[in-house]
């Protein structure tokens, strides 16, 4: 009896193809989007119909978590972090940082502790710092440190531009007393920085 | 996993002498590997597009005391009054409150608010709208009312303190 043969059919498979999509999906997502900025608290901002983008420098942060704790940031455009920190010394003689410290408040994220601890903060090694559960920075009227903050900021960058991204969460005296804050030292103009909402009148219009 | 190289056609009794054809197919199965590791990379570390914002101006705050009568300079028929309270509620009035002006109780969604505000924005002439919110408030609900200033296409709002009588009123609603 004659075997019936089967033809065997090799299981690779073309690769080319799969590669190119790969690829493509690869260049679109390095194209489009941008590395996720090191947040010491997860924010999820209310949505508006508003369309400003934010410009990538420039931009004094205050970040107000969805517990009423307040952290500020600044970007490091000419060197104003370390600029700020030596304001800070200037201020309050007594708070001197030594080079290392200096350089750890250049590389970390948002700051969210009251100025006396800012040196034990900052003294954490690297991982420490990030699983350090922040306080928040005073902002009562009695001990405002977020003005102290704001007014060094500004002065170690003239041209920034400040924000303040508020969790949806986060009850309203805390945010009346950051805006507060901000009227006393003359900042009339901030943004509020918010996810993109589709317009209810443009939805109309299709 | 290599690509098989192509079978030799037929027999041997072509030999020829020289170089032998090389495949030009090369196996990309570890190529699309690392396309597809660099696209998870990707994916999970970064975020899209830029952060949104919403430019806010506060008005410059007065040197000097202002009399009770200069900051409330706004024309009591003009002003329509938000007050935002906790649990996502919010109570409008217009003008003064008084008998025949009680906060009235509303909600955020487009049948609320949003009817009132368009209404009131096309019968009122240059309305001012004050928004209070009251310290039960949380930052959505203000942003929130912001937003739906932007979407009426009010211009002329403010944010404006909580004053007791606006608290007394709304207590008993």
């Amino acid at each position: 009896m004659p075997k019936v043969k089967v033809p065997r059919k090799s299981t690779l498979i073309d690769m080319t193809a799969m590669c190119d999509v790969a690829f493509l999906l690869l260049t679109f997502f390095m194209l489009t989007t941008q590395f996720k900025s090191d947040e010491s608290v997860i924010v999820d901002t209310p949505s508006s119909i508003s369309e400003i983008k934010l410009p990538d420098t420039d931009i004094l942060n205050i970040t107000i978590s969805a517990d009423g704790k307040v952290f500020f940031n600044i970007d490091n455009k000419n060197f104003s972090r370390e600029r700020l920190l030596s304001k800070i010394s200037e201020k309050y003689p007594e708070l001197q940082f030594t080079p290392e410290e200096e350089k750890a408040f250049v590389l970390t994220g948002s700051v969210g502790v009251p100025l006396n601890q800012l040196k034990g903060y900052l003294a954490l090694e690297e991982m420490e710092r990030k699983a350090y559960q922040q306080p928040g920075i005073p902002v009562d009227s009695t001990n405002n440190e977020l003005g102290i903050w704001i007014m060094q900021g500004r002065l170690s960058n003239p041209n920034v531009r400040i924000t303040i991204k508020g969790d949806q969460f986060c009850p309203w005296p805390v945010v009346k007393k950051v805006m507060n804050t901000l009227q006393d030292k003359n900042v009339n103009k901030f943004n509020l920085i918010t996810d993109l909402e589709a317009d209810p009148n443009k939805l109309k219009g299709i | 996993m290599a690509e098989l190289q192509q079978k030799e056609s037929g027999d041997k009794k072509g030999k020829k002498k020289g170089r032998k054809k090389m495949s030009t197919r090369i196996d990309l199965t570890p190529m699309v590997d690392l396309g597809f590791l660099l696209v998870t990379f990707f994916m999970l570390t970064t975020t899209f597009s830029k952060p949104q914002t919403m430019e806010i101006n506060m008005p410059v705050k007065p040197k000097e005391e202002v009399t009770e009568e200069e900051q409330n300079a706004v024309k009591a028929s003009k002003a329509l009054t938000l007050i935002i309270d906790g649990e996502n509620k919010i109570y409008w009035y217009q003008g003064i409150p008084g008998t025949d002006n009680v906060p009235v109780l509303t909600n955020f969604s487009a049948d609320g608010i949003r009817k009132i505000l368009v209404e009131k924005n096309s019968t009122v002439q240059e309305m001012v709208v004050l928004i209070k919110p009251t310290d039960e408030a949380n930052y959505k609900n203000v942003v929130d009312i912001l937003d739906e200033m932007n979407i009426s296409d009010i211009k002329r709002y403010a944010l404006v303190d909580i004053t007791p009588l606006d608290l007394e009123l709304i207590k008993n609603l």
